[in-house]
């Protein structure tokens, strides 16, 4: 079981009650299309990925941005029991949405880069390893029932 | 995945940009580094002190970010410009090379938060590549 400090519980908790899904979502899956274009083979429905300005503009990406932040909740809501909480949706991600696991990891480095650009000088060092940290964690439970 | 002559006239710009703060941005990039994956002070252990505000990370973040500051202008051969330090990492300091992306990944965290605006996701990417084949050509003599 994974074992969370105080400042890590504070931290997680207090970055996803300030956070603006709609925003960061789409930015950091938008970000993710652009910095990592092989992550777009997910996405052949989503129409006009052609480049930076089209894929930033595109609105299934802004709305699935969202879905997949939100996706995070349940882990916020039960950083006891990350593993349990994602069995579905790592079924999921391997039966049914043929995700290379190796993408969570892109979408999360994304998103980090994201969430430090609106911190700023509030995304210490520390507050880093503790996102990170959680991120970690769902990527793990979410590959977990890959085989 | 090479550096197209967009992703390098990109790379220059927002060096440009970066200007003075170079030196503070290794320096952050160091000490989130140590902090967030603690296993790299494995390399470090001879330092009597990693805290971010150290002397230690502050002159080493300013060696470091002044290398690739350098590097900047030898993108038209990154494995020739880099020789003496790829020599430099192989045979004396011995770094795993899988630590150079950690170091690109908090080198770019220091740039979101520093430049939020000029960060975009054009010139994260551009940069992420730029750091990609400056690892690569560290790494070129190592065997």
């Amino acid at each position: 079981m994974v074992e969370w400090t105080e400042f890590e519980r504070a931290t997680i908790q207090d970055i996803f009650s300030k956070m603006d899904y709609e925003s960061v979502g789409h930015n950091a899956l938008a970000r993710c299309l652009v910095v990592y274009p092989w992550t777009q083979r997910y996405f052949g429905n989503f129409g006009n990925l052609y480049n930076a300005a089209a894929i930033m503009g595109n609105p299934l990406v802004a709305a699935h941005g969202t879905v997949v932040l939100h996706g995070l909740d349940k882990a916020v809501k039960n950083m006891d029991n990350i593993k349990a909480t994602y069995a579905e949706l790592s079924v999921l991600h391997s039966e049914k949405l043929h995700v290379d696991p190796d993408n969570f990891r892109l979408l999360a480095d994304c998103l980090t880069i994201v969430v430090a650009a609106r911190l700023g000088s509030g995304f210490t060092p520390d507050v880093q390893a503790a996102f990170q940290k959680f991120l970690a964690v769902v990527i793990s439970a979410l590959t977990k029932q890959y085989h | 995945m090479s550096l197209t002559a967009k992703d390098k006239a990109v790379v220059k710009a927002f060096w440009g940009k970066i200007g003075g703060k170079a030196d503070a941005i290794g320096q952050e990039a160091l000490a989130r580094m140590f902090i967030a994956y603690p296993q790299t002070k494995t390399y470090f252990a001879h330092w009597p002190d990693l805290s971010p505000g150290s002397e230690s990370v502050k002159k080493h973040g300013k060696t470091v970010i002044g290398a690739i500051t350098a590097a900047v202008e030898k993108m038209d051969d990154l494995i020739g410009g880099l020789s003496s330090l790829s020599d430099l990492h192989a045979f004396k300091l011995r770094v795993d090379p899988g630590n150079f992306k950690i170091l690109s990944h908090n080198i770019l965290v220091a740039l979101a938060v520093n430049f939020p605006g000029d960060f975009t996701p054009e010139v994260h990417v551009s940069v992420d590549k730029f750091l990609a084949a400056l690892s690569a050509a560290l790494a070129d003599k190592y065997r």
